[in-house]
């Protein structure tokens, strides 16, 4: 009987813990989902363009050169007459190919080495630590700004330029959080059974040790966004037909007294992105981080 | 180990940290496609014989060791080498730009400490009010607005809009707002967030709730005691910001067309000029180390724990 009421005990609180985080709609909860929501719909973006610009960014309206934002052009038209919020629209590509796809080199690889330094240890966690100072001695944006330049315009240049910049930030993390694991009773325990490294590595590390690595590449996302569009903006990315974000931005500078609105909303774009991934970013810290709690 | 002892290992590590961030920043710039001969000279006028010569001179055809050891000796003896485009000596282009700079670094970050401690302190002490939400949505604003929207949306209205302000330029005081303020909302969000943070840790802690046991006021508690805690932590992210900043002069510099290092290098990089790139991230990297290991030391200083710790 008692042991059947402990074990009642036992089930019912995740259960109820769940329950609560899903009808929960406060005033911060509110901001995650609307959150949410603008990245769904950026991405929407960058998937189905044709769907959800009004116009072909390329045709230049002629009759509508550099005219403000009205009912037929909602964000106005640039100095060739293109359709300023269907070329944000098109330009959400870019600017999100080179924020994920650097997280996800620059986050695998990052956080494989500090996987690797934290789990080995000994020389291995020495010889990868040096190398992480020295890529934090250079300032990331320096850095991706020299790598770029090194290998030339290009999207996926300075795609990988942002992800090499961004490898010692992940390194840092997983290392911190392998050396907190790996010491836990469980992984201990497992140990003394027998159980081979890579094991406990793939069965027992990595699967709690993803939640530290997700935070950190959700507020990656943001940064590297901005560090990719800042490339664009001094000129280090591609030249295309449909620029990204920052390129296009860039644009608009020799307009700020007659066309304000060609800047400002491709920089709206980026603000708006980042921000709500940045908001998920902390609901997402806050919710495994026990400290914060 | 004493406190002396530890700043001179701390001072070792930065030493070698300098000298492998020389050989990486060596690496990728020796990657760089294209011939910087050929862009020096046109080879439509240029005989093969005068750009084999040319790169002769300047060493290009040595292989990458020897051309590593000829440039490490030479900046030894302080010679960061000449800029292909106008042969001007690097080191004295970049410490004449370099105080443009470091004034521009040191009011974003006068600014960023202001509104970052104010606002992160009353953030925490009047927690779920509106003043903390406010704050918080400064510090959001603050980390995911790009510096060169928030430049551009600056100029827009302080120089075109109002007229207060001048949009570019580096001669008064006058240039200097505006980018200060740019750059420094960066720092000011880090700060806010870090501070807050820490703060609500604080004061969690049971020295303050033996404080109040004690009956001292609230604000004695929070401003002496809570407040003094909370900053420890946030003199690191102030110190990393000063070397994020100075970096960030890059793209703000370019916003407001203002001379300094952050400029050189871009319009170094647009004209491939290979000296000067190499020369201004070396010397930004001995800059980052310097302010890494000065917080370091503080930190030991300010922290009684850290200083007793090992």
């Amino acid at each position: 009987m008692k042991e059947a009421i402990n074990s009642k005990t036992i089930w019912s609180a995740p259960k109820w813990n769940l329950i609560k985080l899903k009808i929960n709609l406060s005033a911060s909860n509110l901001f995650v989902y609307v959150a949410g929501m603008i990245v769904l719909f950026i991405v929407a973006c960058a998937l189905f363009p044709q769907w959800i610009a009004p116009y072909s960014p390329t045709h230049m309206h002629t009759e509508f050169i550099l005219s403000p934002p009205s009912a037929l052009h909602l964000l106005g038209t640039d100095y060739f007459g293109r359709d300023v919020l269907s070329l944000v629209v098109y330009g959400s590509r870019d600017s999100l190919i080179i924020g994920v796809v650097s997280v996800l080199i620059g986050g695998g690889i990052g956080g494989g080495l500090g996987a690797l330094a934290g789990y080995v240890g000994g020389v291995v966690d020495m010889i990868f630590m040096r190398f992480t100072d020295i890529l934090m001695t250079i300032p990331g944006i320096l850095l991706a700004l020299a790598i770029a330049a090194a290998l030339g315009p290009s999207l996926m240049n300075v795609v990988l330029a942002v992800a090499v910049s961004s490898i010692p930030g992940y390194t840092r993390v997983m290392r911190g959080q392998m050396m907190s694991i790996k010491k836990r009773q469980f992984v201990v325990a497992s140990r003394s059974i027998g159980t081979p490294n890579w094991r406990i590595l793939i069965w027992h590390i990595l699967p709690n040790s993803w939640s530290p690595l997700l935070v950190m590449a959700t507020i990656g996302l943001g940064t590297s966004i901005l560090v990719g569009s800042g490339l664009s903006f001094l000129g280090l990315g591609v030249i295309k037909e449909i620029p990204d974000w920052g390129a296009l931005l860039a644009q608009g500078r020799g307009y700020l007294t007659t066309g304000w609105w060609i800047s400002t909303f491709p920089g709206l774009a980026i603000t708006l992105f980042v921000l709500s991934v940045n908001i998920i970013g902390d609901k997402l810290r806050d919710m495994y981080d026990p400290k914060t709690k | 180990m004493t406190l002396i002892s530890k700043a001179l290992v701390r001072i070792a590590n930065s030493f070698v940290s300098v000298l492998g961030s020389l050989i990486l920043v060596f690496c990728i710039i020796y990657l760089l496609p294209g011939d910087p001969v050929l862009s020096m000279i046109d080879p439509s006028v240029a005989t093969p014989e005068m750009i084999e010569n040319l790169r002769r001179e300047l060493g290009l055809d040595q292989p990458f060791y020897v051309q590593f050891v000829e440039y490490f000796t030479a900046i030894l003896h302080g010679d960061f080498g000449q800029s292909l485009i106008n042969s001007d000596p690097v080191l004295p282009k970049i410490l004449m730009h370099f105080s443009a700079t470091l004034i521009l670094t040191l009011t974003s970050t006068i600014f960023s400490i202001v509104i970052g401690v104010t606002l992160g302190v009353l953030s925490a002490i009047y927690r779920n009010k509106w003043i903390d939400i406010l704050a918080r949505l400064v510090g959001l604003f603050g980390i995911s607005m790009p510096t060169f929207w928030s430049g551009i949306l600056l100029i827009l209205i302080f120089s075109v809009n109002l007229n207060w302000l001048p949009a570019m330029g580096s001669d008064d005081w006058k240039t200097l707002i505006l980018p200060s303020l740019a750059l420094g909302f960066v720092g000011a969000g880090l700060i806010i967030r870090m501070v807050r943070t820490s703060m609500l840790e604080v004061v969690n802690e049971q020295f303050i709730v033996t404080l109040r046991a004690k009956g001292l006021s609230e604000r004695v508690v929070m401003y002496r005691h809570a407040l003094r805690n909370a900053l420890i932590p946030a003199i690191t992210i102030i110190g990393m910001n000063i070397g994020e900043m100075m970096a960030g002069t890059v793209v703000i510099e370019t916003v407001f067309s203002r001379q300094g290092i952050g400029r050189i290098i871009a319009d170094a990089i647009m004209a491939k000029d290979l000296p000067v790139i190499q020369g201004v991230i070396f010397f930004s990297a001995i800059v980052y180390v310097i302010i890494n290991l000065l917080v370091d030391l503080s930190y030991s200083v300010i922290d009684p724990r850290v200083r007793r710790s090992h």
